[in-house]
């Protein structure tokens, strides 16, 4: 198990080093530096936060703390495509609940799951800040507007296509 | 932090430096003014949030690139700008050709854009005054005598939609910076908090404090020599629907660190801290650039635009929590803590961040303040009512027609902004009530709708300003359903450090979805209420403190659909005591 542990750890170290780097004389600045290695990693590996807290001298357990008390930070991978589903009060009014479904029955995951092959990542989200387009989603930073149940598919299909399409270039 | 001491001649010729970056960005200013002035049409394309998601981005390009094969780069200029307020209608565009009425375009795609480039632009250089719009274009046109733009008064919202906010030329040829300026060369702290006590202008955050009483209370803190003292403002705009503050951060970036730099001179403050929220990338960027731009040009750092005041600013994101808006949670957070809240006092002035004084300010709070010095205390003070002066914005969303950013004179009566601005519901049907203050806040039945906003009247009838969230409910909207939505969003995000908010939510919501479910008692009610009081009463943070606001004011205007759903049993038993 120790063994793995260091494995696992020089697999994310020199990346969560450099990340951290930028922060690490900066006060207070444990947020900024987590922030900062999800961006590489797309959410924060465990073995990655032990490095964090070697490097900052924080505690391991008020890394955990501040990583389960924020709900932006990730601690398990994600899919590959995240779809964010916005359940702020507008979009709330305007039927995201009915969305929310048929994301999940279309992906039969729940809210804050992965597919099983790893391809889509359902989360909710309060607020992106465009109520007079609601209800809203995003999917990898791309905006649906006025979604209905009846969209979703369409939308799934639309990354899934993108999918096979890299899987084929790359091949 | 020892920081090594300058002499006088070294810091002679600091001031001299940024003295020249000052007499540098003067002049870049006037040259983009005059440089504007060349062209005959300019076309502003809304570059917020909203617009972009709305697909604002290839409108953008398509313009450029139409303005570029059509050979009109001489005369027409394309100019990204912050929200021009009716995001339901985006994205939106702006078409102002010399010596012509402007047209506002709404819903505008690549094609379209394309087409006015040729059909509208290219046609009415050449026709002059002449010209008309032909019927295809003319459908995309929203008037700007409508209700909705003409019945607002915009302060913080007034040079939004016609500057480039990632512009600082841009900015400071609008008149930008010009208010800092003024306090650096002409007034001293004490005239400057003065101004603002005078103004009346009052915490736009939700709370209502008086901004120039936060000021006077951290002016009067003296840090000593070398010591610091902290200057905050407050991004972490939580309200799940309100998105004012991002928009002025996206939209009016410059402005609102004009505010923090003209705060932190009269408070004599030595850094500046922005707290953004995480989830509003494009308003960190915006920020980002220009605390980077305001340091290239002398406005940021020592001796700033050759006087002896020196200040920096860090900027720190959120990371998805709620409570982080209450001022203690957001100063641990800052910290690099979670974000639990401590009682009060010591309040930040006296003890803040890194247990240093600390002011803390809204961004809308801080937008205001350029306003207030280049106008004075007492224009702004002429706005609004006895206690509560100037304007507020408003995120105007839900059931509305005219969704989005409005902004009003404190003191408007609420029917004037959803049925004249906001021209109604989208759907058709009555409207139900009105929803201030988010989680927060409560709602505002439609027979009370002559209310007028300000932070006193809200408070009366069980709601709060807040932060300007304003949501409209239609007839199909259910009560109990949305009193559930808020308080399973303030569960969600308690913090957990004191009982009356971690376990009196959890209960309350388990009753409230009981009743919900059409399984609830008339004991059940009361004894959410209790619970509700209780939490109002006992809560450490303003966050548990206020969340039975929505399920209160259900409760007291719309008990009709409580009632509906109890359980038949405790049904009859009512209408029973009811005949006796």
């Amino acid at each position: 198990m120790a063994e793995n542990n260091s494995e696992e750890e020089e697999k994310y170290k020199a990346q969560t080093i450099e990340a951290v780097g930028k922060w690490k004389s900066k006060r207070g600045s444990l947020i900024m530096a987590l922030h900062e290695i999800q961006g590489v990693f797309g959410y924060i590996p465990w073995a990655s936060a032990r490095t964090v807290a070697d490097e900052m001298g924080v505690p391991l357990a008020r890394i955990y703390e501040v990583l389960t008390f924020y709900n932006y930070f990730k601690i398990e991978k994600p899919g590959k495509n995240i779809i964010s589903v916005c359940d702020g009060t507008a979009c709330h009014l305007k039927g995201s609940q009915s969305v929310l479904k048929a994301y999940q029955d279309e992906l039969g995951i729940g809210a804050g799951e992965t597919t099983p092959d790893g391809l889509f990542h359902l989360q909710i989200v309060r607020c992106l800040g465009c109520c007079g387009l609601s209800p809203v989603s995003v999917v990898n930073g791309k905006t649906y507007s006025r979604v209905t149940p009846g969209d979703v598919k369409n939308i799934i299909a639309e990354w899934r296509a993108k999918e096979t399409e890299n899987n084929a270039e790359s091949k | 932090m020892a920081e090594i001491e300058l002499t006088p001649e070294q810091i002679a010729k600091l001031k001299a430096a940024t003295k020249a970056q000052r007499e540098n960005l003067e002049k870049l200013a006037r040259e983009t003014k005059e440089n504007a002035e060349k062209y005959a049409c300019t076309v502003f394309c809304c570059n917020s949030t909203s617009c972009r998601s709305a697909g604002g981005e290839s409108v953008l390009d398509a313009f450029q690139s139409a303005v570029a094969t059509n050979e009109l780069q001489d005369k027409v200029r394309v100019v990204k700008t912050g929200c021009m307020g009716l995001c339901s209608a985006g994205p939106l565009v702006r078409v102002e050709i010399k010596g012509q009425k402007p047209v506002m375009y709404k819903k505008i795609d690549a094609m379209t854009a394309r087409l006015i480039v040729v059909e509208h632009i290219e046609k009415a250089l050449n026709e002059g005054e002449a010209f008309k719009l032909s019927p295809t274009l003319a459908e995309h046109t929203l008037s700007l005598d409508m209700t909705f733009f003409r019945k607002q008064e915009k302060v913080v919202l007034r040079d939004m939609g016609s500057y480039d906010p990632e512009s600082i030329e841009q900015y400071v040829s609008h008149g930008g910076y010009g208010a800092f300026k003024k306090v650096l060369d002409t007034m001293t702290p004490e005239e400057v908090v003065a101004e603002i006590l005078k103004s009346g202008l009052r915490g736009r955050g939700g709370a209502g404090f008086p901004t120039g009483k936060k000021w006077e209370f951290s002016l009067k803190e003296d840090v000593g020599e070398g010591g610091e003292k902290f200057f905050i403002c407050n991004g972490d705009e939580g309200d799940p629907g309100a998105y004012m503050d991002s928009c002025t951060l996206e939209g009016d970036p410059h402005a609102v660190l004009e505010g923090m730099l003209i705060g932190a001179y009269a408070t004599r403050s030595t850094t500046g801290w922005f707290y953004i929220r995480a989830e509003y990338p494009l308003a960190v960027k915006r920020i980002e650039n220009a605390i980077r731009q305001a340091k290239k040009f002398g406005l940021l750092g020592k001796n700033i635009l050759g006087s002896d005041f020196n200040f920096n600013v860090e900027l720190r994101l959120g990371a998805g929590a709620f409570v982080c808006g209450e001022e203690t949670a957001l100063m641990a957070s800052l910290e690099g803590k979670r974000g639990s809240p401590r009682p009060r006092p010591p309040y930040p002035v006296k003890s803040g961040l890194f247990g240093k004084s600390s002011c803390i300010n809204n961004v809308e709070t801080l937008a205001n303040v350029p306003k207030i010095i280049e106008k004075g205390g007492d224009w702004f003070a002429s706005m609004g009512t006895e206690k509560s002066k100037g304007t507020k914005v408003f995120a105007l969303t839900g059931h509305i027609k005219n969704g989005g950013l409005v902004e009003v004179p404190m003191g408007t009566p609420i029917r004037e902004i959803v049925e004249d601005i906001g021209g109604g519901t989208d759907s058709g049907k009555a409207l139900k009530a009105v929803q201030t203050g988010g989680p927060s806040g409560g709602l505002i039945p439609k027979d009370m709708l002559d209310l007028k906003v300000c932070y006193d009247a809200l408070r009366e009838v069980g709601s709060i300003m807040g932060s300007g969230g304003m949501i409209v409910l239609d007839e199909s909207d259910s009560i109990v359903d949305v009193a559930t939505f808020y308080l399973g969003f303030t569960v969600d995000e308690s913090c957990g450090k004191c009982a009356p908010c971690r376990i009196g939510g959890y209960q309350m919501l388990r009753l409230l979805k009981k009743v919900a479910a059409r399984k609830g008692t008339k004991q059940d009610i009361e004894k959410i209420k209790q619970i509700a009081h209780t939490m109002q009463k006992a809560s450490l943070c303003g966050l548990g403190q206020t969340a039975p606001n929505p399920i209160l004011s259900s409760l007291k205007f719309f008990m009709n659909e409580y009632e509906e759903r109890l359980l038949p049993a405790t049904k009859t038993t009512s209408t029973t005591t009811k005949e006796q």
